[in-house]
């Protein structure tokens, strides 16, 4: 190992092809300038390693290096590993700060060979820095509950739920001393960090009111980050002179949450899935009916969408089926209905499993608890992630067509508009009223194609129009 | 004759799966083997004495050896019928299961007493059971590792558990390995006999359950084997149920939220291991200024770096839990921190549960010592390197030895039985001193973590004493290619050898099956083999003991390989 490790202590002007980057920097190895300054670089650990992450620096800037000493933890796609000075000197500038990541090759500190150095290599990392290695700023984490929110499409749908407010030191736990002390749970402290969420402006609901991993969550997706936690900014509430969303302050950029940062990645992926898109009219009178007559059972309506679906979906399991290779169809074994809710600071989809095999007043309760969950940030992986077909509902807002974006790593997406009165022409030459929407569905091309998304929509819009068997 | 007729299925069974909990193949193998050991033990005398080895890993002091001839074959010249049994051992752990089973090997009348379960804490509160939660969170590590599975190609929908299933495997297993251990003595003829063993006088020991008349037997040796309880320090008050041991834990009668290890050690480790793989998360409080204290120094930090940081755990360093309550009245467990260095209060903890992992207490009370002028110190029975008990008054005790966590010199199951064959080879005849430094020991966390001999500072001060360079070799199992083909390169082998002569002083292992893979090492240093004549032995492609193969390659030894082991030739 050691061997590998010195490799990474090059000085600038003798590096030949050792480093594949900063082979270029110096042609031979005869005139060895004797360098005053010399650039550490990130090592390669392992034949496969890319880039690394600096975990933490051992040594700060000024402190004095011996040969062999270690300096600096990397982590390479393996471990993380301590890395040894090849030479002695001064540490002169750091580059790429901990939790940074550089190339491999790339420089990430400078070794003065004195002290007088110290101030000239500084001067020189500042110029070399910015280009030389990028700074993650909350390298986002696969969270579950944030990849999978992300993987829905940019429809957004029906439960838009209240801005939670951020209460400042009212976490009740016992041995909390009335707010003074902050009592969070081992992994809530280390998300905390990760997100740089301060945990003084986080209310715990966990045990007793401790602050566990999810309320850290919340908190980081909400975008309190920078509350300053003081109760005063509360009641100093917006002045009303513009419509606009509490909690936003124009003219500022911010940046992405972790939960927007796994949405943007996630569609930007969806570029890559060949889509195409299919829509349909349905009459929706016998539905709307039959919603009247069992509503009072608790049955909702994303229930009863959802539910005729599944059973169009499993007279078209191609339309069920996805592509994750690019290279075969994945039949799915159940009908899982995945479906966009909007949350706080982002969306997720909570999947009614078996749609197709459980009877709609379950489906019906088992929606609502679905939603309670969602809101309360408390959806387990299962319950968001197992959708094999997702239903986007912008409906009650009065829209009454759009477009959704397909989530990766699923065949297809429905998007509802609003059921309008519309007048209609019959068969028989009649004028009359009904009923209408618009359904839209995208899908992945390379495996379902027009024909089958055509008869899925029509196997749909008979079971919508003659809705007995949704009741069964 | 008779051991060999009774190498019965029910025997064998037990013992394989002993081996595999406490890595020993020296004791814990079938017969044959065992025989084998011993006689290669007598080459490694030979070899020791052959190469001058200044190493005092086999001390043969001239004078108490000499004596001890003198006094066992004088014991043995004198026929004593007036003795109920040749060997009583009072105990039957794994440490006196190992002592029993090489008695009667050795034809000597055995009897053992044991006043609780067979299988005494390894099998039923220690090494067994946990080996069954490990086996659980091992599996349920690798199946919620998305990245690990998608790496393979595999794709997994959401793993779960039954806390009731995991629990009934750890007790199912724990009983299967009892009645083995019990069949196994039954087979070869051991008596079991059933109550709390107290010594009366030398060579006598009584023995009986609670309310019914005692019964008093002699024996010509009698080996304390009694082993240990869970140490729990002042002030921490136990309810079983949120303030618990490894003896409650085991039982896994509950998965709280939020669980504080006080200890972290191998067994605070290995539960920490266990809990967050089932979903709670860990605060580890350690008196030491550093986690896992008794590890070589690097591995320690590599093991922090890949066992503690990633994962739902932190930890305070440097203080002590001075007082600890058990949740009740709606209020959670609370935790009193102290500074270890300036006894000052530093913080309170309120968690759902802890876990008294501060190690473990020597069970020698009412053992009747007084009886026989023993003094325990803090509970422990001082002994000899022969296990040979001693008096308040410095002397040796005749007739009683005293093996295992009871006598505290190295408190691992397989030392216990190690140091209990060593007994009985000396009783009936033969001087043992168990090299303790030839003992591996492992920690069944994910990945494992395993060494044997001296760490680097304990072999740099050696050094630094004894005048001999000190030499660290290091592999990766990032370079293995059967633990790249598991997707499991994280990992590192150490080897602290002497490069003038090739003596292999330690090997600490961090990385996949390193429990397994300890034994070469172990082995090499219990049968006095160097570097330079073990690098040629060779190893399976592709395995895992390539990682030792090459550790053993990347040693600069001085010391030039000594003539071959077969004299001849073997032409294929």
């Amino acid at each position: 190992m050691a061997h590998v490790l010195q490799t990474s202590f090059l000085p600038s002007s003798t590096s030949l092809g050792l480093n594949p980057i900063s082979g270029s920097k110096g042609k031979s190895q005869a005139f060895q300038v004797k360098a005053k300054i010399r650039e550490i670089f990130m090592p390669a650990l392992s034949s496969t390693m890319t880039e690394g992450k600096i975990v933490s620096w051992m040594k700060s800037e000024g402190d004095k290096l011996s040969k062999g000493e270690s300096v600096v933890v990397v982590e390479s796609d393996k471990a993380d590993m301590d890395v040894e000075s090849f030479h002695e000197g001064f540490l002169a500038a750091i580059m790429v700060e901990e939790g940074g990541v550089a190339a491999v090759g790339s420089a990430i500190a400078l070794l003065a060979e004195t002290e007088d150095e110290i101030a000239e290599a500084k001067a020189k990392s500042q110029s070399s820095s910015a280009s030389s290695a990028q700074v993650v700023e909350e390298k986002p984490k696969p969270k579950e509950e944030v990849a999978q929110a992300a993987s829905v499409a940019a429809s957004v749908a029906s439960t838009v739920s209240s801005t939670k407010t951020v209460a400042v030191g009212s976490a009740v736990h016992p041995a909390s001393e009335g707010g003074r002390r902050i009592v969070a749970s081992p992994y809530a402290k280390k998300l905390a960090k990760e997100l740089k969420v301060d945990l003084g402006t986080v209310v715990g609901t966990g045990p007793m009111g401790r602050i566990v991993a999810k309320d850290v969550e919340a908190a980081a997706a909400a975008g309190v980050v920078a509350a300053s936690g003081h109760a005063s900014q509360q009641h100093a509430s917006p002045a009303k002179a513009a419509p606009v969303a509490p909690g936003i302050e124009l003219g500022t950029v911010v940046p992405f949450t972790t939960m927007q940062g796994a949405v943007s990645r996630n569609m930007v992926e969806s570029l890559s899935v060949p889509t195409f898109r299919v829509g349909y009219t349905i009459t929706t009178n016998a539905l709307d009916g039959l919603y009247k007559k069992i509503k009072s059972k608790g049955v909702t309506m994303t229930a009863l969408l959802a539910k005729a679906t599944a059973l169009a979906l499993i007279q078209h399991p191609v339309v069920n089926s996805s592509c994750r290779d690019g290279n075969s169809f994945t039949y799915n074994s159940s009908v899982n209905i995945a479906v966009a809710v909007a949350i706080d600071g982002g969306l997720i989809t909570p999947v009614l499993q078996d749609a197709d095999k459980v009877d709609i007043y379950t489906l019906s309760r088992k929606w609502k608890e679905l939603v309670d969950k969602a809101r309360a940030k408390q959806l387990q992986p299962h319950e968001y992630n197992t959708g094999t077909f997702t239903l986007s509902n912008l409906g009650m807002f009065g829209v009454d067509r759009f477009d959704a974006i397909l989530p990766p790593g699923t065949g297809a997406i429905m998007a509802v508009g609003a059921s309008q009165l519309t007048v209609v022409a019959s068969k028989d030459g009649h004028i009359g009223m009904k009923n209408q929407m618009q359904v839209n569905v995208t899908a992945d091309h390379r495996i379902i194609y027009g024909a089958d998304l055509a008869a899925f929509l029509q196997t749909l819009a008979k079971i919508i129009e003659d809705p007995k068997d949704l009741t069964f | 004759m008779h051991s060999t007729l009774s190498l019965s299925q029910a025997t064998t069974v037990p013992r394989s799966n002993y081996a595999f909990d406490s890595h020993s193949p020296s004791f814990a193998l079938s017969k044959p083997i065992n025989l084998r050991f011993c006689g290669l033990r007598r080459e490694a005398f030979g070899f020791s004495n052959l190469t001058q080895s200044c190493s005092s890993r086999v001390r043969i002091s001239s004078r108490g050896h000499s004596k001890k001839i003198v006094a066992s074959a004088g014991n043995n010249g004198t026929p004593l019928k007036s003795f109920n049994y040749d060997l009583i051992i009072i105990g039957a752990g794994v440490g006196g299961h190992g002592a029993a089973l090489h008695a009667v090997e050795k034809g000597l009348k055995t009897a053992i007493i044991e006043g609780d379960v067979v299988g005494g804490t390894c099998v039923n509160r220690g090494c067994v059971p946990s080996k069954a939660l490990l086996a659980v969170s091992g599996r349920m590590r690798e199946l919620q590792s998305e990245h690990h599975m998608k790496a393979l190609g595999l794709q997994v929908s959401v793993a779960g558990y039954d806390r009731q299933g995991v629990a009934d495997h750890a007790n199912n297993l724990a009983s299967k390995i009892r009645s083995n251990l019990t069949n196994s003595m039954k087979a070869l003829g051991v008596d079991i006999l059933t109550g709390v063993g107290t010594i009366l006088g030398p060579q006598k020991v009584k023995y009986g359950k609670v309310g019914f008349p005692d019964s008093i037997v002699t024996a010509k040796d009698i080996i304390i084997a009694t082993g240990s309880v869970p140490f729990v320090p002042k002030g921490i008050e136990v309810d079983g149920k949120t303030v618990i041991t490894s003896d409650h834990a085991l039982k896994l009668e509950f998965v709280p939220d939020w669980i504080a290890i006080v200890g972290s050690g191998y067994i605070g480790l290995e539960f920490s291991d266990v809990y967050t793989a089932l979903g709670s998360e860990v605060t580890f409080i350690e008196a030491l200024d550093q986690l896992m204290p008794g590890f070589d120094p690097e591995i320690g930090k590599l093991a922090q770096r890949v066992l503690i940081n990633p994962r739902k755990i932190d930890y305070h360093t440097g203080v002590f839990a001075t007082k600890i309550t058990p949740a009740r009245d709606r209020k959670p467990v609370i935790i009193e921190l102290t500074d270890a260095k300036t006894k000052e209060p530093k913080d309170t903890l309120e968690v759902d549960a802890a876990l008294i992992a501060t190690g473990r207490a020597p069970f020698t009370n009412g053992l009747g010592l007084e009886n026989i002028n023993v003094v325990t110190q803090r509970g422990f029975v001082p002994v000899d390197e022969r296990m040979r008990v001693i008096d308040a008054n410095g002397n040796l005790v005749p007739h009683l030895y005293c093996i295992g966590d009871a006598n505290g010199k190295m408190m691992l199951a397989h030392a216990a039985s190690a140091q209990g064959i060593s007994v009985v080879e000396q009783v009936t005849g033969r001087d043992h001193v168990l090299n303790h430094l030839s003992i591996p020991a492992a920690c069944f966390t994910h990945p494992e973590i395993s060494m044997v001999g001296l760490t680097e500072p304990q072999a740099r001060e050696k050094g630094e004493k004894e005048g001999f360079e000190v030499g660290i070799a290091k592999t990766s199992f990032k370079a293995n290619t059967k633990a790249l083909a598991e997707n499991e390169g994280e990992g590192l082998a150490k080897l602290i050898y002497r490069p003038d002569n090739g003596e292999i002083l330690g090997v600490h292992i961090f990385g996949l099956h390193a429990a397994d893979l300890i034994h070469e090492a172990s082995n090499a240093i219990a049968l006095g083999t160097r570097i330079q004549d073990i690098k040629f032995a060779v190893h399976a492609h592709p395995t895992l003991s390539e990682v030792l193969d090459e550790l053993f390659k990347s040693a600069k030894v001085k010391a030039p390989a000594s003539s071959s082991p077969v004299s001849e030739p073997v032409a294929v």
